[in-house]
């Protein structure tokens, strides 16, 4: 059956867009790329496309946009043939949505502040991420991605824990996850970022640290807005 | 299918998110027991084991498994069980529900009814925005008498707020956001799905609903400011 065209808009940087191309990539699913500029000014289409967050990833298929990366990753799963990317079993469906909206919720605040925020201010976002981390770690339960032999949904919602987590570290100069404290996360990291499935897709770790190493100051500047905010 | 294990669902009276809960219970046709949470008492030992992450209801025990967030067992409940579906067939149609109840959870929930709670000068900018974005939603009824078409489906299940609990906050706070005139498929929506047969069973009464938010709104104004003072 042949389906029509696949294109993703996107752009380099964006984690969330990364969830939706390794979606595309662990289904087997070929797609055309098209980059916006994060800092430069939105696009009609992504605006036209995505008029209600105004944010990428937005998913063309056919005459069809869809937005929101998890949202995506489940259409691509159910969209085309290819490996699962959900278990089949409803429970463990349940289990890695519940995960999945952890990340989304509860973990990626504190965690990713606890590597962006300096002085005083960080050791609560680095006590409070870790230990999240620690429950989401324990997912794994000794597999080598959260979705078994292979990586799925869940690690796909994990994705920023992996190639961003480290760029991060290395730009601002901090370690936020440690080796002793958490292994099995270290080891997914390195496991989920040379998946040869993911290869096409997965950001060159030299244009990431630049990527951030340029933005640092917009980076920092958000950061600030945000604990003032709280 | 052989007999399935007993279904319980730990949960509050007056929890929206409890009721999300029931509804996909009822809507699906699936037996429960409800084991009721007091909310201003301390948390049962049975929640807090059963949802150590969030210590939160709706929790929902089949055999022996658990499952929570409230969105996360619409979908459990509809894929484990045989009953009318919650969610659409078509992939791109499930996306889309998927879509809106997200952005019911993450941009339309809080500016909502915060315009109902907050008192003063800060009340406009919620109301502004919370009509904005209830227009969006809105347009998702298209003419149908539910999210889900005939029925209510997965995405009326995601917006129960917007009814019951809406007519009764409104009352309580003098508060009216979503006015007739401005909405009338919102409101005809809210009518529909408080009075549909299959949710007969979960709907909260409405003197009961209408007593417990008169009795704690001294406790929801002083949650909403705190909340905005963060």
């Amino acid at each position: 059956m042949s389906s029509p065209p696949v294109k993703l808009i996107g752009f380099f940087g964006s984690p969330y867009a990364f969830r939706a191309q390794a979606a595309l990539c662990l289904k087997g699913v070929p797609y055309e790329l098209l980059l916006e500029d994060l800092f430069g000014t939105k696009s009609d289409l992504l605006l036209k496309l995505n008029p209600v967050h105004k944010k990428v990833p937005v998913l063309l298929h056919g005459g069809r946009a869809i937005s929101e990366s998890l949202v995506i990753a489940e259409y691509i799963d159910e969209a085309f043939d290819g490996p699962p990317l959900l278990p089949t079993d409803p429970y463990d469906r349940a289990m890695a949505r519940f995960w999945a909206d952890f990340i989304e919720n509860k973990l990626t605040k504190p965690f990713f502040m606890a590597h962006w925020v300096e002085g005083g201010a960080r050791e609560r976002f680095e006590k409070e991420g870790l230990e999240l981390l620690s429950l989401l770690e324990a997912q794994l339960k000794g597999k080598k991605f959260f979705g078994g032999d292979r990586p799925g949904y869940l690690d796909i919602a994990a994705s920023a824990l992996g190639p961003w987590s480290s760029a991060i570290q290395e730009v601002m100069g901090v370690t936020v996850v440690k080796e002793d404290g958490h292994p099995a996360i270290v080891q997914w990291a390195k496991d989920y970022s040379s998946h040869e499935a993911l290869k096409p897709c997965i950001p060159d770790r030299e244009k990431l640290l630049a990527y951030f190493t340029e933005n640092l100051e917009r980076y920092k500047t958000a950061v600030n807005t945000m604990l003032q905010q709280q | 299918m052989s007999s399935s294990p007993a279904v319980k669902l730990i949960a509050f009276f007056g929890s929206p998110y409890a009721h999300r809960a029931e509804a996909a219970l009822c809507l699906k046709g699936v037996p429960y027991e409800l084991l009721l949470e007091d909310l201003l008492r301390t948390k049962s030992d049975l929640l807090l084991q059963h949802n150590p992450v969030h210590k939160k209801v709706p929790v929902l025990l089949h055999g022996d498994r658990t499952v929570c967030e409230s969105l996360v067992i619409a979908e459990y409940v509809d894929e484990a069980f045989d009953g009318p579906p919650l969610l659409p067939t078509d992939p791109y149609d499930r996306a889309v529900a998927r879509f809106w109840a997200d952005f019911i959870e993450n941009k339309l929930t809080k500016p909502f009814f915060m315009a109902h709670w907050v008192e003063g000068e800060a009340r406009e900018g919620f109301e502004k925005e919370g009509l904005e974005l209830l227009a969006l939603l809105e347009a998702q009824l298209k003419g149908n008498k539910f999210f889900g078409g005939d029925r209510p489906g997965y995405l009326d299940i995601a917006a129960s707020m917007l009814g019951p609990w809406r007519s009764v906050v409104e009352e309580v706070t003098g508060v009216t956001v979503a006015k007739e005139e401005e909405h009338p498929s919102l409101c005809q929506w809210a009518r529909d799905y408080s009075s549909n047969e299959a949710l007969r069973p979960c709907i909260p009464d409405r003197d009961r609903l209408l007593a417990y938010f008169t009795k704690n709104k001294e406790m929801y104004r002083a949650g909403v400011r705190a909340m905005l003072q963060q």
